[in-house]
């Protein structure tokens, strides 16, 4: 089971309303690199995974991935909040708050719905967790645009904290990659 | 440490806590035998439930579920939520 904290894992502070930059940061929330699909990607997966440690590595950075999704949502919510309509037009966003007003919804950055075919669970170990470091890699750079993109530094900051973690989540699954190898190489022979 | 001044100071102090906490337990999965690590992660962890505890006796609980206690009255529905910044 899971127990919620009520606390977020970093700090989310916003210098003000900016809707154009809440609709680039959603893809974060709802995009096919985002953190919604990390999390249930590395919870589905662990269920067949062959060691206890992979167990753990996937059960541990898939409910990090979740605290990241509160992060991106506290992100939107507090860039959207005190926005005008003028400045949600402005920002190319009156499509969104047709359908979710200043709700919180799984889209990336152009409106596009969340759609499970984002992941995979193939039950084979080696190709999952190779899907699972290119899925880190694939969020780091995303991170690295939405810097890119960003005109409020302390947005960045915790843009910068989220890409770190994906480094550091790309470095665990390496490790636990040549473990689950080893495990392997000495239990089968093709 | 200083005594802390006020609930900010207080919780960024138990989100650096659990922050070491979130990376030393990754590491750890994959390096269960590096002992250093393990004396660290205990370390904090033991300095994390102190700081936790203190930060509920004033401020109420951080978690729900029978995880934490709430005295005199029912403190979980209180504000402010996480993203409530
Ligand atoms: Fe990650």
């Amino acid at each position: 089971m899971w127990v919620y904290e009520k606390k977020l894992e970093y700090p989310v502070r916003v210098s003000g309303p900016n809707p154009k930059l809440a609709k680039t940061v959603i893809t974060q929330y709802g995009g096919p690199d985002g953190e919604l699909a990390a999390s249930l990607r590395y919870l589905t997966q662990r269920y067949t995974m062959p060691t206890s440690q992979a167990k753990g590595v996937l059960t541990d950075i898939g409910t990090e991935e979740l605290a990241h999704m509160e992060i991106v949502a506290a992100l939107v919510y507090n860039l959207v909040k005190g926005a005008t309509l003028g400045e949600i037009k402005a920002a190319g966003m009156e499509g969104y708050y047709a359908d979710h007003d200043r709700a919180l919804y799984f889209v990336n950055g152009d409106g596009v719905p969340w759609i499970a075919s984002y992941i995979q669970s193939k039950g084979d170990p080696i190709a999952d967790l190779h899907e699972n470091m290119a899925a880190e890699e694939k969020a780091r750079a995303t991170y690295e645009h939405l810097i890119n993109l960003s005109d409020d530094p302390l947005v960045t900051d915790v843009l910068r904290f989220l890409r770190e973690r994906e480094v550091v989540h790309f470095q665990r699954f390496g490790e636990t990659l040549n473990i689950v190898h080893d495990f392997l190489n000495c239990r089968k022979v093709w | 440490m200083r005594p802390p001044v006020n609930r900010e100071e207080l919780l960024l102090r138990i989100q650096a806590l659990e922050f070491t906490g979130i990376d030393l337990g990754l590491y750890l999965n994959t390096h269960p035998n590096d002992t250093r690590a393990l004396a660290d992660y205990n370390q904090i962890s033991a300095a994390l439930a102190q700081t936790r505890a203190a930060y509920e006796q004033a401020f109420g609980p951080l978690m729900n579920f029978g995880q934490s206690q709430s005295r005199c009255r029912w403190a979980w529905v209180d504000e402010p939520w996480p993203w409530e910044v």
